[in-house]
């Protein structure tokens, strides 16, 4: 269940982690995931060294201001990371908060979309921290908290246009998604609460630099009371502990409060947490299938907590609707996942992230371009026709690429076809294939030619096989 | 937003069964396509301002209502007044549609909607989808359209997005899915012998079904349609279009819809989708550089391009596009030089089989609560065709289908004979 464990609370298990992991017990090994503060972060500083999988940029690497480099250090960052559940945790909330860059681009050009989206402070000349960013220091911190954060985010102040939210035109689509995608969901809200809720963010606005584009100018949140409408706002539903529903008129400079008054009515509202808990259910254990008294169960947690994510994220890893055996290989692997699971089993050594970026797309998942403000369609959702040839050609391409390094691991093994196919097995992890298919991996390995073992009869098949692998169906579940 | 996991979850059995012999289905599906007519539907995704597009040129409320979103009288492209008097016209970039509706080949549907029209992207879009406001789980109206045909080819319907939209959505129809016709091929990191060896066994595998996990036969199903529409997406990748389509995702999706026409295999149904109208801030209607006015450049320049190529090959009279949005957007502009969700909107439909002209009467845009026309204390045009009405005249006039049985009710509607 090690295994099982990494590849839904990581992104699956190189060798050497897998042995290192399988030292512990189960409560160990989620206790390690879960605390990870105890680790040092230090994955960053493996850039570029030999060992790790490498990368391609045009020009000097600088992932603050290039999207392709930034999206291909946190492909690094996915596949070496000692904290795997905050890379993950990370991918979470960029698909809950589904902030698209290009959008932002169209505002504030390329760098600066970059810087908003993914810089870290410590690098960036304005000491901006990106989105993505703010995810990775937040993941698994109080929901309460990471909305505040989230509203007053540059990237998202452009992306859900609250930079334009002023008291003479309130500006709906911040307001509105916060209430239908951010906590309580459709259903849960009305249309008179999204005119209230965008009054309430009136004066949330952004400071930009003076010329927009400048790849060193400051991008900051700023409350702007002369841009607050101060008159009361009621809601459908409660706001304060004594169930009352109007946030009451305040002075211009006493408004901010307002903004923090919603979220934290939103954050503790037992709808949102049941949709969170829904959420977290669905991204670690299903995305086909429910278990409301479980749900119901993550939901209490994460209130008696006050929004805090860890104890939620700590009760489904160690549950039996995630541990039990039965529950692997039951969900379908999104886009990422697939990729980096390969790149971790089949060897990286000589192998570029740059070669991830277009199949990605192809297969629906872009980083930081989710496809709306809802995030990416889940589940079966992946595995149109297109989506699931892009991923098999993938593993055509990584197949090909690790070709030697596959040849030289299978040596041991190749004195007969079929103890390579269960090399290859041991090594890769499918879910359990049926004897048919089992089969077939055999004939292919035995097809075409004796059997010598050869250096280039275990470089063409062991190719072939890792490709007719991590193509197949089996391969897609996690 | 239902998504297809959430469709799928009981109907899985019935899909995995669609998929048998490939071979003898794809001769069935290409005599039905070479004669039969097909329907391709666009989707204006992120709600598309009506307003914007077909401008009410002499309204003051109209100039009132958007003091910097308004089109100038003079710069919209006239063409005439529909049934109430209201003069109207096209939006200054939308010069070729102006063309093919001089050629009496385009129709505008004014304030196509529902009652409680929903002003969420993923509800709204769900209602389209399935035509059944009260119950958005189930199957798309094309998939159930889909669904009468018989026995189906996997590419009896084509999508170009890379996932499968809910309109198309059925337990008993796979979608192929093919954005891009030149990548849809099966790569191999061996050449030869060897690489044809990888492709018999990858088909072998992904064919095989095993019955007690839903969810691998349901990927497998997936890839067995991807490698049995191999050759022939193929074949649409050697097509060379008549017209010079735009160079971007939605001109290259139109220009392969034609390609597949034009080598006649057999898909009945296509789905393409351009995106980017959610116009909260900056929709600068009048700036060239402004966010609605290159929408309305893509979707102009797209359109015309397929038009003129089908037209130009003799497919245009088996072909009818339709286009629609998930909801229009609010009368008055916000303060940010933008428009917010709203409700009833305009649809397009342009084909050989078109009755041209202009369908519906434009609403009053009066601010007054009791204007019939509006909704929503004034602020939202309110429909006076429901969506369904349009899809049933589709349905009953052009597929030679039964609305009744694929809308689960009688919709049919006078006064929009536009096919």
């Amino acid at each position: 269940m090690i295994a099982h464990l990494l590849r839904r609370a990581g992104f699956g298990a190189s060798p050497a982690e897998l042995t290192a992991y399988s030292k512990l017990s189960y409560g160990q090994a989620v206790d390690r995931l879960v605390d990870y503060e105890s680790i040092p972060d230090t994955v960053d500083a493996n850039i570029a060294k030999p060992g790790f999988v490498g990368m391609t940029s045009r020009g000097p690497f600088s992932p603050n201001t290039v999207a392709d480099d930034a999206r291909q250090r946190w492909l690094f960052r996915m596949v070496h990371s000692e904290r795997p559940l905050q890379e993950r945790m990370t991918l979470f909330w960029h698909n809950y908060f589904a902030t698209g860059i290009s959008k932002i681009a169209a505002r504030v050009k390329g760098e600066n979309a970059t810087r908003l989206m993914a810089a870290k402070a410590s690098e960036d000349p304005a000491k901006q921290r990106g989105q993505i960013e703010l995810f990775r220091d937040s993941a698994l911190g109080s929901l309460r908290d990471l909305l505040v954060a989230v509203a007053q985010d540059p990237a998202m102040l452009i992306w859900l246009d609250g930079n334009t939210n002023t008291k003479a035109k309130p500006q709906e689509n911040f307001g509105r998604e916060l209430m239908e995608l951010f906590t309580r969901g459709v259903g849960y809200y009305t249309e008179d609460d999204v005119y209230a809720a965008a009054r309430v963010f009136t004066g949330w606005n952004l400071n930009e630099p003076a010329t927009r584009t400048d790849a060193s100018g400051a991008f900051a949140f700023v409350y702007n009371p002369n841009q607050h409408e101060t008159s009361a706002k009621t809601f459908s539903f409660p706001i304060y502990a004594d169930g009352g529903r109007t946030i009451p008129a305040r002075s211009a400079s006493a408004g901010m409060q307002d903004g923090l008054d919603l979220i934290n009515a939103l954050a503790m509202h037992p709808e949102t947490a049941r949709r969170v808990a829904r959420k977290l259910y669905a991204f670690f254990v299903s995305e086909t299938s429910t278990d409301d008294g479980f749900i119901g169960a993550l939901a209490d947690t994460y209130l008696r907590n006050a929004t805090a994510i860890k104890p939620v994220v700590r009760q489904v890893l160690g549950s039996p609707q995630f541990a039990d055996a039965s529950a692997s290989f039951t969900r379908y692997s999104w886009p990422i996942e697939f990729v980096v699971r390969a790149l971790k089993e089949t060897g990286w050594t000589g192998f570029s992230l740059g070669s991830t970026l277009s199949p990605l797309i192809s297969m629906g998942q872009e980083l930081f371009e989710p496809p709306n403000v809802a995030g990416w369609t889940l589940g079966e959702g992946w595995f149109s026709t297109s989506a699931m040839l892009t991923r098999m050609n993938f593993a055509s391409t990584l197949a090909a690429n690790q070709k030697f390094n596959l040849a030289a691991a299978l040596a041991p093994a190749r004195g007969s076809a079929q103890a390579v196919v269960d090399a290859m097995l041991a090594r890769l992890t499918p879910a359990d294939l049926d004897n048919a298919v089992y089969a077939q991996l055999v004939a292919y390995a035995k097809g075409g030619a004796t059997w010598t073992g050869s250096d280039a009869q275990l470089q063409s098949k062991g190719a072939g096989l890792a490709h007719l692998i991590l193509g197949s169906p089996e391969y897609q579940l996690v | 937003m239902l998504t297809r996991r959430e469709f799928v979850k009981n109907g899985v059995a019935a899909f995995t069964v669609s998929f048998a012999a490939p071979a003898f289905l794809s001769d069935l599906a290409r005599a039905q396509g070479a004669t039969g007519r097909n329907l391709v539907v666009l989707d204006l995704s992120g709600g598309n301002d009506g307003l914007s597009m077909l401008i009410p040129y002499n309204d003051a409320a109209y100039y009132s209502r958007r003091p910097t979103l308004a089109v100038p009288a003079g710069q919209v492209l006239q063409i005439g007044s529909d049934s109430s008097g209201k003069a109207l016209g096209l939006h200054p970039k939308l010069t070729g549609l102006k063309e093919i509706f001089n050629q009496g080949r385009l129709a505008l549907i004014q304030r196509v909607g529902y009652e409680n029209s929903s002003r969420s992207h993923f509800s709204g879009t769900d209602i389209w989808s399935t035509a059944t406001p009260g119950s958005v789980q189930g199957a798309g109206w094309l998939g159930r359209y889909l669904s009468t045909l018989g026995p189906l080819d996997p590419l009896v319907a084509w999508n170009t997005t890379g996932e499968t939209p809910h309109a198309l959505l059925s337990s008993s129809v796979a979608v192929a899915s093919i954005p891009n016709v030149t990548s849809y091929a099966f790569n191999s990191p061996n050449t030869g012998a060897e690489a044809a060896l990888e492709r018999t066994s990858a088909l072998a595998i992904a064919s095989h079904v095993p019955v007690d996990r839903p969810q691998i036969a349901f990927v497998g199903t997936s890839a067995q349609a991807a490698m049995a529409t191999l050759d022939r997406v193929a074949a649409v990748g050697q097509y060379k279009p008549s017209a010079t389509y735009p160079n971007n995702g939605f001109g290259q999706a139109l220009q392969a819809i034609a390609g597949a026409m034009a080598k006649g295999i057999g898909t009945r149904v296509f789905w393409v989708q351009t995106g980017g109208f959610d116009t909260h801030a900056a929709q600068d209607t009048n700036n060239d550089a402004g966010a609605y006015a290159r929408l309305m450049v893509s979707l102009n320049d797209g359109l015309f391009a397929f038009y003129s190529d089908l037209r130009n090959q003799g497919l245009l009279n088996d072909t009818l596009l339709l286009s629609f949005s998930e909801f229009g957007r609010r009368i008055n502009e916000n303060g940010s030089r933008g428009t917010d969700h709203g409700a009833a909107s305009v649809m397009l439909a342009m084909g050989g089989g078109v009755r041209g002209g202009i369908f519906g009467t434009a609403p009053l845009l009066t601010a007054d609560p009791q204007n019939p026309t509006l909704e929503n204390n004034a602020n939202d045009v309110h429909y006076e065709s429901d969506f369904r009405s349009v899809y049933a005249r589709v349905l009953d006039n052009w597929l030679g289908g039964d609305s009744v049985a694929v809308l689960g009710g009688n919709f049919r509607k006078s006064g929009l004979e536009f096919v």
